[in-house]
């Protein structure tokens, strides 16, 4: 048989594995994987400015297709500036494959030109992650390496292949059934687990099922399945951030989202409960609040494909493990088979209705200033028949736009959960409209995050991608601003957007539409113009400066502590609050 | 305000795992990462092809975390399995020591009659000095350096603690 070089095994691997995008970006140590992508046809490579963004750019199209998102990048620096990135897709369980260049075998361990201990950085946030020496064992490392990143809870994992690796020749062995040695996510649910949730959503009174990201990794048919099960026992429905979008926005069980910017009507109903299912969400901070006041009248059920999560910040009664939809479609089956009626929770929504008349998102526009909420509000009634595809930098914009903006289905939220990295959603817009080339991808950012990957902004330009921008301007970065007025006496300290970019004159000199808008009559009018144009948008958004992000649960508060306007804030909070992050 | 500290409980782990490079990084990793706590941990490969180690983890933590450990252990790829021996029951932990004693004299005789006492043996010797190998539990072996300390203690290795079930059946 004759032998191919490492690199040529690599991308004959990809190709096998039906890999069709790599974001990267080359260097000195992967010449050899960038030569044998410009002698081949079948992988698209995207040049990303800056190596973060290439990992952003592989969530973002992970994330809208279901894919796995790859991402090429050179050793030392290369590798350093996707760890970030790394990091986000390990929080958010992203299935991602991060191939990093290596200095030869040889020159490892003596500081040499663009070495880092590459494997050793990102041990930990990864999911796994490899050295290649022998370019004999590269093929079927690469095919692990995904079955990894993709199967059970998914998740980025590395492979670094030193140079010379990439040069040394082997025979390309051909995918065998991967069969790994110790490796085995458990996916099915236990049968009698199952009967004992259905026994107990049959008996519950006052229900909530509490749903996250987990059921959008399962796959659109587990948010179909939730549908199903949500039509049988009208059950209401709360989701955390990563999960908007498995039950439409529209449906009448939906609640909202929970948590520290959570509805009052999802976290009282979380409070009053008698029976909580948790699916595919794992009891994050930002959700339960004060532990001890969580959901305290509540039996407990937890629905996740990892055990790990299972009792690590809440203890529940029932735990069942196994992939999301798995598990709702064994609890449809179930209580169609028995044919339970649809149980009569017609008191418990009378009192959800009680909390749902506080309107708790709603706001007061104030003459010509356009409120940030309003802005969501007019950009999705002026796109939601084309269902966008929605990104997001982190902070108050981002909290607004899963406030405000209605998701009717999976995969077209894209945000960084977990880690809350500013400067995500630029590239994970360009990563999601090169996964859907048709769909309208709207990057709703901040203007101080939308500096972080600011750069992007020729990625878009050099792939004629036609992605917006809709930055929410209020010249701070609005959340540290928010948490020190409400904890630190308003005591600016650094938040304030200094010396900001004349946002328009910048689109412009990257090739895009710039578009400017500062007073309410003028939104609706500038954002079918952004609509309008067929390429690329920034749209600079002046919003009210300092308006805050309610309802908000304050660290360390029970939901019932919920501050919902800002007549009710004090100025100082103790030690100990300060304390929580 | 100040920080708070749970109650904790000492448990001797068994982890087995895929003899690849870097897994005691990985999992020294986890424990400092998830800040979790190590007093003791040995590792060494337990297969003839040497594909397969046997690590052993002493820890201490509130039982709530504890289950964690096991989880967060058991969700590394390379990890075989994990198995509480302090839950499980009944168990040996043993440990290894190697004590060198310098002394003449007294010193010298009361060291190897305390030696004796401890059935630690003597596996160096010089005109000054012993080298003593003694085993047992860390309490045992606590208490022989400590009383070596009497006699002219120089210096001590130990193993830290490998541990196995009772009975028949493997963990």
């Amino acid at each position: 048989m004759t032998e191919k070089s490492g690199a040529d095994i690599l991308i004959e691997a990809l190709t096998d594995l039906g890999v069709e995008v790599v974001f990267g970006y080359p260097g000195g140590a992967v010449l050899p994987i960038y030569d044998a992508l410009f002698k081949q046809e079948r992988i698209r490579h995207i040049l990303v400015r800056h190596e973060q963004a290439a990992t952003h750019a592989a969530e973002g199209y992970a994330r809208s297709t279901g894919k796995p998102g790859v991402v090429l990048v050179t050793s030392g620096p290369g590798a350093t500036n996707a760890v970030t990135g790394i990091t986000d897709a390990l929080l958010d369980s992203i299935p991602m494959v991060v191939i990093t260049g290596q200095v030869p075998t040889a020159l490892i361990g003596t500081d040499a030109f663009q070495e880092a201990d590459t494997v050793g950085i990102t041990r930990h946030c990864t999911k796994h992650n490899y050295l290649v020496k022998d370019p004999a064992k590269l093929a079927d490392t690469v095919r692990e390496a995904f079955y990894i990143a993709t199967s059970g809870r998914p998740g980025p994992v590395v492979i670094d292949i030193p140079k010379d690796v990439q040069v040394a020749t082997a025979a390309y062995t051909q995918a065998g059934p991967i069969q790994h040695k110790t490796y085995r996510p458990q996916t099915e649910p236990d049968p009698a687990l199952i009967e004992q949730v259905v026994d107990m959503l049959a008996a519950a009174e006052r229900p909530v099922l509490y749903t996250g990201g987990g059921i959008i990794n399962s796959g659109p048919e587990a948010s179909q399945l939730l549908r199903e099960l949500v039509a049988l026992t009208g059950a209401p429905v709360t989701s955390t951030l990563m999960g908007l979008g498995a039950l439409p926005a529209s449906a009448p069980q939906w609640l909202g989202m929970l948590g520290m910017h959570g509805t009052y009507e999802a976290n009282w109903a979380m409070n009053k409960a008698d029976l909580i299912i948790a699916v595919g969400s794992r009891f994050d901070d930002r959700v339960t609040g004060r532990l001890d006041a969580f959901a305290p009248h509540a039996r407990k059920v937890h629905i996740d494909i990892d055990r790990s999560s299972v009792n690590k910040n809440v203890r529940v009664d029932l735990p069942i493990i196994a992939d999301a939809g798995s598990a709702l479609r064994a609890m449809v089956s179930l209580w169609k088979t028995r044919g339970h009626p649809k149980p009569d929770l017609s008191e418990w929504w009378r009192r959800i209705e009680g909390w749902r008349a506080a309107d708790c998102l709603g706001f007061e526009d104030r003459g010509e200033v356009i409120m940030p909420q309003r802005a969501i509000r007019a950009l999705y009634e002026a796109t939601k028949h084309r269902q966008p595809i929605i990104t997001t930098e982190v902070g108050q914009h981002q909290m607004w736009a899963a406030q405000h903006f209605g998701f009717e289905a999976p995969n077209k939220w894209l945000t960084s959960g977990g880690l809350g990295t500013m400067g995500y959603g630029l590239p994970a817009a360009i990563g999601a409209q090169l996964g859907n080339p048709d769909a309208l991808v709207i990057d709703i950012a901040g203007e101080a995050s939308i500096q972080m990957n600011i750069q992007e902004l020729a990625t878009a330009a050099q792939y004629r991608l036609p992605v917006k921008i809709f930055i929410l301007n209020n010249e701070y970065m609005g959340m540290v601003r928010q948490w020190q007025e409400l904890t630190y006496q308003s005591r600016y300290s650094q938040s304030y957007s200094e010396s900001l970019p004349d946002f328009v004159m910048l689109a412009e000199a990257y090739g895009w539409k710039g578009i400017r808008v500062d007073r309410l009559s003028d939104l609706a009018v500038s954002v079918d113009q952004m609509l309008a144009h067929d390429g690329p948008v920034l749209v600079d958004c002046r919003v009210a400066k300092l308006a805050n992000c309610f309802p908000m649960i304050p660290s360390g508060a029970a939901h019932t502590d919920m501050i919902l306007q800002a007549n009710e804030v004090s100025g100082e909070m103790d030690d100990e609050a300060k304390a929580l992050v | 305000m100040h920080i708070k500290q749970e109650t904790r409980e000492r448990h001797t782990l068994a982890v087995i795992v895929d003899n690849e490079p870097g897994i005691l990084a990985r999992i020294a990793g986890l424990f400092t990462a998830r800040g979790y706590n190590i007093e003791s941990l040995t590792v060494t490969d337990i297969t003839e092809d040497e594909a397969v180690s046997r690590i052993t983890i002493v820890t201490s933590a509130s039982a709530h975390v504890m289950e964690q450990i096991i989880a967060q252990l058991e969700r590394l790829v390379p990890v075989h399995k994990v198995t509480d021996l302090t839950a499980l029951g009944p168990h040996v932990e043993r440990e290894l020591a190697l004590v060198k004693v310098a002394g003449t004299g007294d010193h010298r005789i009361e060291a190897l009659r305390l030696a004796e006492v401890y059935r630690a043996r003597v596996v160096d010797a010089t005109i000054a000095s012993f080298v003593f190998e003694v085993t047992g539990g860390s309490d045992k072996i606590d208490k022989f350096v400590e009383l070596m300390r009497e006699v002219g203690l120089v210096e001590v290795a130990r193993t830290g603690i490998v541990a196995i079930s009772r009975g028949r059946e493997p963990a």
